[in-house]
């Protein structure tokens, strides 16, 4: 009897923040927005030449949509605790780090997706080889929900506080570090040729441990910070 | 069956017991610290001979070394108690890790200074981006992560769960962040001292370098017994026992 009320919940869940985040379709373009502006103003600064912007493409692009996902993760819980719903989370029969998870899986979808598909075009723009690209999507399909999942964490750590922007960016910077760091470096190594596998694997790994013990961080996290 | 654990222990974790405790401890610890202090700055200064190749610079290895373990001893230190102040909800242990934080950010940042002070004349840069100054350096991020999150809540008790909280994943992250960015790049030199087995250093210069490693440990004792006492005062400020004690020192 309770199984299939769990999916049921979960499906709502997921439901209810997708459809959320469609009728404030903007705040999806924001993100994308920032991406492209960014990566813009590479060029502007370091100069135009081809093999300069060729060598740190990926690294930029990498940067640029990590910073473009630390924008969105604020909000990620914000409307949920102004009106309340997020106590009706945490009272709920259901477990909440499963609900968490839906949550967290609706933030990427909505948040990540869209800056991956530009990621082409970003990566382009700053001449990276054709040949690179696919690598270096994997590396972003990997990355950024280990992203997402990371920064929940924290935002619901800093779900009880006012002020969390900047101490948000202080918080995920030592988390996120690996997880740049192997990404970049399978972009780095498949840029010269040579086997890349083995970071993405160390990329997939983690991912596979954050799937599992994030949403459990986020819902103690959470319970931590809203027991006033 | 816990008949061997004595039973001032347990009541260490009262407040008003603990601040007694460390009103007792901390002159003491303060007083040796400074007198390890003066004798291993001493013997690393003026007895310790000058290194065949690195000649006199390599004596800021005196400083630079000590503050390197304490800025990982802390963290432990602060991780451990995060815990027991989580699952047991001890108030002690919560004041003990938020105390913490700030020593640990400020021996992290001496040894970040002390190394690049280093860096200079034996690799020729005040920075380089290495496995180990970069571990050290998210270190001290992650300090700072848990002061400013500490300070973020308007009740202090939540505010130190959720830093605590924050400390533990700290735990879990540094091993990753120090293994990834030895993949990533190494310049520093491997470790000299060795716990298991011998170590790579003259005799007299090891001595003082231990000397000074007791002196930072019995420092950070004393700093944190008088830094804990102060704000068991502000977090109890309408309990009895405070009263009876301020109106005790108010009294002639």
């Amino acid at each position: 009897m309770n199984h299939p009320r769990l999916i049921h919940a979960c499906k709502a869940m997921l439901w209810r923040d997708l459809t959320l985040a469609w009728r404030r379709r903007g705040d999806i373009a924001m993100p994308v927005l920032y991406a492209l502006i960014v990566t813009m103003l590479f060029p502007f600064a370091l100069g135009p030449e081809d093999t300069l912007l060729q060598r740190i493409a990926g690294g930029i692009v990498l940067v640029t949509v990590l910073l473009a996902m630390l924008l969105t993760l604020d909000a990620m819980f914000s409307s949920d605790i102004e009106d309340g719903s997020l106590e009706q989370l945490v009272l709920s029969p259901q477990p909440l780090a499963l609900l968490l998870g839906m949550k967290i899986l609706a933030h990427w979808l909505t948040t990540a997706l869209p800056l991956i598909v530009i990621a082409p075009l970003l990566a382009a723009m700053l001449h990276l080889p054709n040949a690179v690209i696919p690598i270096l999507l994997l590396a972003l399909l990997l990355a950024t929900p280990l992203l997402s999942l990371l920064g929940a964490v924290l935002v619901a750590l800093t779900a009880g506080t006012r002020r969390s922007g900047m101490l948000l960016a202080l918080m995920l910077l030592p988390l996120c570090m690996p997880a740049v760091i192997f990404a970049a470096g399978a972009v780095a190594a498949a840029q010269q040729g040579l086997p890349w596998l083995a970071p993405i694997a160390w990329l997939a790994a983690a991912l596979v441990l954050a799937v599992v013990l994030a949403p459990l961080a986020c819902a103690a996290a959470l319970r931590i910070a809203l027991d006033a | 069956m816990t008949h061997w654990i004595p039973l001032w222990l347990h009541r260490l974790s009262s407040p008003p017991t603990f601040y007694r405790f460390a009103g007792a401890v901390w002159p003491w610890a303060m007083g040796l610290a400074l007198l390890a202090g003066a004798i291993g700055l001493y013997g690393a200064l003026v007895l310790a001979p000058p290194d065949y190749q690195q000649g006199d610079a390599y004596r800021i290895i005196f400083i630079h070394v000590p503050s390197a373990w304490m800025s990982m001893f802390i963290y432990a230190v602060m991780g451990v108690a995060s815990f027991v102040a989580l699952v047991w909800r001890i108030k002690l242990a919560e004041v003990v890790a938020m105390q913490s934080a700030p020593i640990g950010a400020a021996f992290t940042f001496i040894t970040l200074v002390t190394g690049s002070l280093w860096g200079k004349p034996m690799w020729g840069t005040w920075w380089t981006w290495d496995a180990r100054l970069t571990s050290e350096l998210v270190l001290l991020f992650l300090y700072l992560g848990v002061i400013g999150l500490y300070h973020a809540f308007e009740d202090r008790r939540q505010g130190a769960r959720a830093a605590g909280f924050l400390a533990i994943i700290g735990v879990i992250n540094v091993p990753i962040v120090h293994f990834s960015v030895n993949w990533w790049n190494t310049l520093h030199q491997g470790s000299t001292i060795n716990v298991f087995g011998a170590s790579k250093i003259a005799a007299d210069m090891l001595w003082p370098l231990l000397v000074l490693t007791l002196a930072t440990k019995l420092y950070y004792v004393a700093s944190l017994c008088r830094r804990v006492r102060t704000d068991l005062l502000a977090l109890e400020g309408g309990k009895d026992w405070v009263r009876t004690l301020a109106a005790r020192e108010a009294a002639p």
